[in-house]
């Protein structure tokens, strides 16, 4: 009799629990145990994306876990599990450059029919997010991955010392113009030299930050954005991998002393091997007085006590003699094609391309990528650098995205660091010998490589 | 007479006498060879599938095109075109002249502050065990620590490094970058090697100062030896097999210095402390040239086993002088 009401009891506690956890919404498949892993790296952003993934579980019931790596081992790490097959992740942000890879080598789960069967139209998105992080080959309607986070190079400055009536002055002075956000990059060195060595409240300053990391992709994000401007590419669009007197015409190779140059002439001592995180330190120890990094961490700065606010201000990349492009970062997000949870992982997917998550994706720090949301007519008075961000997206170029990616990459990294930083040959040897580098990467990969 | 007295196992609590002799006549089964077998097969299972297998495996890919990052290529047999591309390549010599420069300069630096450290502390002062433990503080932290805090004592506005130079030599701190240049780097990465490891050689040079009979410096106090002729005919002289061991594990280890290199420099400036180490990781885990890693790999093997196995010949034979 006892047992009985024993199991009585339990069992209409078990009814009442179950109850309880279904009216938060989470009880039926959080019973179950549905659980999905996402990888990206360990950034602000990745901060909202939990945030906005506690949503996700509310509604559906599967639990998030997430697998942060720091941007310097993000690479190494992801890609090794992509190569060998492991479970670790359902869904991953993986960088744009490793679309190809990921397509070729089907890391990835190809999205087409899903995108058909659930409606998701990539012509909502941002066109060059869709070509940068979701089609492989490039151009092409095969869709590996939805944009996830929009973002690219943009440069911050110190509204506070611009706006200072000596220091006006001053530069007026000097370059019988007002000082101002440049608008191209001779205007850009100019304003670096003023501000190089100066002294504002009573501490020594220093004109611009620039990337120039040696170990992963630091100082190419970094001179790509001057070598786009001054007429770089990266092979001849007529002749698809045919690159000499083109990675290393003329101009590109002006493009890189000019990259030199302002390395030489405006940087901090000691910014050798430096990206994002030293470009932040010395922004925000208010070291430098214009600061190039990826707009990803505008949020954070913006909110920063010491110089976000009124003290800070954003600017585009600046154009260059031949051109006005900048940096495309960011990345977007695929299913893993090893994961034992690909329905779960889709129905992620569905649930972050809708326009209302977008929104608040936009809202908490992630950078949407639907034009509904960047669109909008209120969209460039959402954030400070909101027009800045939107421009940009209009005027991006990515890197190679090719399978072979990592060793195109590597070599770019060498030359380019052999001669900015280690001031080994001159720009245009180091030019011709990341052209003789490519065509060694791509005939082993097996493509025709013109010469002329 | 000696006696081993063995426990009466009739009187542990939990062994009863048939158990004990069951188990007596199980091992009276075994011979003496299949019990040696049984203990050393665990080890050597392990060794295999951690060492011996992955070794050979390397060796088959040496000769294959593998790249990982492009799995979906047909897996080619390529004979010994990885071996030929890397012995022609300029820049990978580049890199073993870099190495070598690396190993012959840090070495050589730490076995000089090693042995004279060693002879400091092997005479008997005040706070000696104090001091011994504070020099041997650095061996003992993981080389990425070394190589993080190292980054920050370097660092040319904020790091303390360049304002002690700036205190002997007027030089501004922030007007040089010890991991940032061409000319400084590579002596930098010496310097924090030496700073790390000198401890390590000042250890078995105290072994072996600590091995030299007293009797043989009574000796030559009774020849009326200076102390510099001591130096020059017993204690050098009788520590050089210690001093050439220190030499051969630092060599070993220096050759395959990577952690502390890449946490410092990144192989930067450009490639001016790119070690081979930090090469062959980038082909093998960045670049995933599989087959092309292999086959450096394997040289590199085959050249340390080769530079070792002469100079232990040589050791024995200063041994047997």
């Amino acid at each position: 009799m006892r047992t009985l009401r024993w199991l009585r009891s339990t069992a209409a506690s078990a009814v009442v629990a179950a109850a309880s956890l279904g009216a938060f919404g989470g009880g039926e498949a959080a019973a179950q145990g549905k659980q999905l892993t996402l990888c990206w790296a360990a950034w602000d952003p990745a901060n909202a994306l939990v945030e906005l993934g506690k949503d996700f579980t509310k509604q559906s019931g599967i639990e998030m876990k997430y697998e942060f790596v720091p941007w310097t081992s993000y690479a190494d790490r992801f890609l090794n599990e992509l190569n060998s097959h492991g479970k670790l992740c359902d869904l991953i942000i993986g960088d744009s450059q490793w679309i190809g890879g990921a397509a070729e080598n089907k890391w990835y789960v190809k999205l087409n029919d899903f995108f058909d069967k659930e409606k998701i139209s990539m012509d909502d998105f941002v066109p060059a997010t869709v070509v940068g992080y979701s089609q492989w080959p490039k151009n092409t309607p095969n869709y590996w991955a939805l944009p996830a986070m929009a973002d690219a190079v943009g440069w911050t400055y110190r509204k506070d010392w611009f706006s200072r009536p000596e220091i006006q002055s001053a530069f007026k002075a000097k370059y019988g113009r007002d000082l101002a956000p440049p608008k191209t990059y001779d205007e850009l060195k100019q304003v670096a030299e003023f501000f190089q060595g100066r002294e504002i409240d009573g501490k020594k300053v220093y004109g611009a930050y620039i990337f120039t990391e040696r170990g992963s992709e630091g100082i190419t994000m970094g001179v790509t954005n001057v070598l786009y401007n001054y007429g770089f590419a990266y092979d001849n669009p007529k002749k698809p991998y045919q690159m000499q007197a083109i990675v290393n015409s003329a101009d590109a190779a002006k493009g890189l002393e000019f990259y030199k140059e302002l390395y030489k002439c405006c940087t901090a001592p000691g910014m050798t091997n430096a990206y994002m995180q030293e470009g932040l330190d010395a922004f925000k120890s208010g070291q430098v007085a214009m600061q190039m990094n990826w707009f990803a961490f505008f949020p954070g700065l913006y909110k920063d006590p010491n110089v976000g606010g009124d003290k800070i201000g954003f600017f585009v990349n600046p154009a260059g003699p031949n051109g006005h492009f900048t940096q495309l970062g960011g990345q977007g997000i695929s299913v893993v094609a090893t994961s034992d949870h690909k329905d779960d992982a889709l129905a992620y997917i569905k649930w972050f391309a809708q326009p209302a998550v977008q929104q608040k994706w936009w809202q908490i720090g992630g950078y949407s990528a639907l034009k509904a949301v960047v669109d909008a007519p209120d969209f460039p008075k959402s954030a400070a650098f909101a027009p800045q961000f939107l421009e940009s997206m209009g005027i991006v170029k990515d890197f190679w995205a090719e399978p072979s990616y990592a060793q195109l990459l590597l070599d770019m990294q060498k030359r380019v660091h052999d001669y900015v930083v280690a001031d080994k040959g001159t720009s245009q040897q180091a030019l011709d010998l990341l052209v003789k580098d490519w065509t060694k990467v791509f005939k082993e990969q097996g493509k025709e490589v013109a010469s002329q | 007479m000696t006696t081993i007295s063995q426990p009466d196992h009739a009187t542990m609590p939990g062994v009863s006498t048939p158990a004990k002799s069951r188990d007596a006549r199980r091992v009276r089964g075994l011979s003496d060879r299949t019990i040696a077998w049984l203990f050393v097969a665990p080890t050597i299972a392990l060794l295999l599938a951690i060492n011996i297998f992955p070794l050979i495996w390397m060796i088959r890919l040496s000769f294959t095109s593998l790249n990982l990052s492009m799995s979906y290529l047909p897996l080619r047999f390529v004979g010994l075109d990885n071996f030929r591309d890397i012995l022609n390549d300029e820049d990978v010599w580049f890199r073993l002249q870099t190495t070598a420069q690396f190993v012959i300069s840090s070495v050589a630096l730490q076995v000089v502050v090693g042995f004279g450290l060693a002879l400091l502390i092997n005479r008997q002062f005040r706070g000696h065990s104090f001091w011994t433990t504070i020099i041997l503080l650095p061996m003992m932290l993981s080389p990425a620590v070394v190589g993080n805090f190292w980054t920050l004592l370097l660092q040319p506005q904020i790091g303390p490094f360049n304002y002690l130079i700036s205190l002997f030599t007027g030089v501004p701190p922030s007007s040089f970058s010890m991991t940032g240049q061409v000319s400084l780097a590579p002596w930098t990465i010496v310097l924090v090697d030496t700073w790390m490891w000198a401890p390590y050689v000042m250890l078995i040079c105290l072994a072996g100062l600590r091995s030299i009979p007293d009797y043989i410096y009574e000796a030559a106090e009774v020849d009326r030896a200076s102390a510099w002729r001591q130096f020059w005919s017993i204690t050098l002289p009788m520590t050089v097999p210690f001093l050439m061991l220190a030499v051969l594990f630092r060599a070993i280890e220096n050759f395959k210095m990577f952690d502390m290199v890449n946490l410092l420099t990144s192989g930067g400036p450009g490639s001016t402390t790119e070690l081979v180490s930090i090469s062959l990781k980038r082909a093998a885990f960045e670049k995933w040239r599989t087959g092309y890693s292999s086959a450096l790999a394997i040289i590199l093997f085959v050249t340390v086993f080769g530079a070792a196995n002469i100079y232990v010949k040589t050791l024995n034979k200063v041994k047997q002088r």
